[in-house]
């Protein structure tokens, strides 16, 4: 805590982790898995992340979802950059997480060597279940951290 | 026209650039020809009576054991009548070039270049041969067979905001 005030923290934390506009940054088969989690089956909508934002700048929650090329690469730094603070990250399956089966040479081995990831949802691919159990770990991620509520850069 | 027929033609009508002429396992009739005659051999495919029009692909073979290291492989087609024919062309040296079929079917553009990135075949007479599938300072063609296959290079850089 820098200062803020912990009943005023935890007020913001508890706003924040239910109100999740996310951009799915969607590449390869896992998007399939991701639009079952979000549609009405498993449902994002019922942890406060329903409202799908295909603008990076209308979005606090970057999905990584499925394999990121070396060609793509900046792509995604991009599109991160363009987020507003504050802002989350998932890498959502395993070649998001390290590359996954692709250990060759045009694909990026892990999203965290681009740009930092908050909760990494292993699996190929990950089941909705796993996927619900991950944005769950982020809310509680949220709720315990500094909210930064002077909207300072926290990162680059 | 049946497969011996074209063979027997091909080979008729390339005299000496013809190397060797077979049916493949697939049952695809194959030609091996000279670099010098792949020109002359897409003019007379392209025209009667064989109307292989089609350029169906073209990928290339590294084999860094036999002789010539490169073979530049094409698939011809021809829907009427239905006919097929695959045409293998020896590229020696490590940095081979070999004829553009750019003048002739404009799908060999991105095809040649995609050989190019990943092989390093140079084409000669492409109008655009860049990289097709790696990004501009990529070092290396990764589908030869000396491309260490762990080797990691830098993604690709920033793009400048236009």
């Amino acid at each position: 805590m820098s200062g803020t005030p912990s009943a005023f923290n935890a007020m913001l934390g508890w706003a924040r982790k239910f109100s999740l506009f996310h951009y799915p940054f969607v590449t390869a088969c896992c998007g399939m898995e991701y639009m079952s989690a979000a549609c009405a089956h498993f449902d994002l909508d019922r942890f406060g992340a329903g409202l799908t934002r295909f603008s990076p700048r209308q979005a606090d929650l970057l999905i990584v979802v499925g394999t990121v090329s070396e060609k793509l690469a900046p792509v995604l730094r991009t599109v991160y950059a363009q987020m507003i603070e504050p802002k989350w990250v998932i890498a959502f399956g395993a070649c998001a997480v390290s590359g996954g089966i692709y250990d060759n040479y045009a694909v990026v081995q892990g999203i965290d060597t681009l740009i930092p990831v908050d909760v990494y949802i292993p699996g190929c691919p990950p089941r909705p279940e796993t996927v619900l159990d991950g944005l769950i770990k982020l809310q509680d991620k949220i709720r315990l951290q500094d909210q930064d509520w002077r909207w300072t850069k926290r990162r680059s | 026209m049946d497969e011996a027929t074209l063979l027997t033609g091909l080979r008729a009508a390339l005299a000496d650039g013809v190397l060797a002429a077979s049916k493949a396992p697939d049952d695809v009739p194959a030609l091996t020809i000279r670099p010098e005659a792949l020109l002359p051999l897409v003019r007379t495919l392209r025209g009667r009576p064989y109307g292989l029009d089609v350029l169906l692909d073209l990928t290339c073979l590294d084999d860094p054991a036999s002789a010539v290291r490169f073979t530049v492989v094409y698939h011809f087609a021809s829907f009427a009548p239905p006919a097929r024919l695959r045409v293998k062309l020896p590229a020696a040296g490590d940095a081979p070039a070999v004829d553009s079929l750019t003048p002739f079917w404009a799908n060999a553009a991105w095809l040649e270049r995609e050989v190019y990135d990943l092989f390093g075949v140079r084409f000669k007479g492409h109008p655009d041969l860049r990289r097709l599938m790696l990004h501009e300072g990529f070092a290396g063609h990764p589908l030869r067979k000396d491309y260490p296959d762990r080797r990691r290079q830098p993604v690709a850089p920033e793009e400048e905001a236009p």
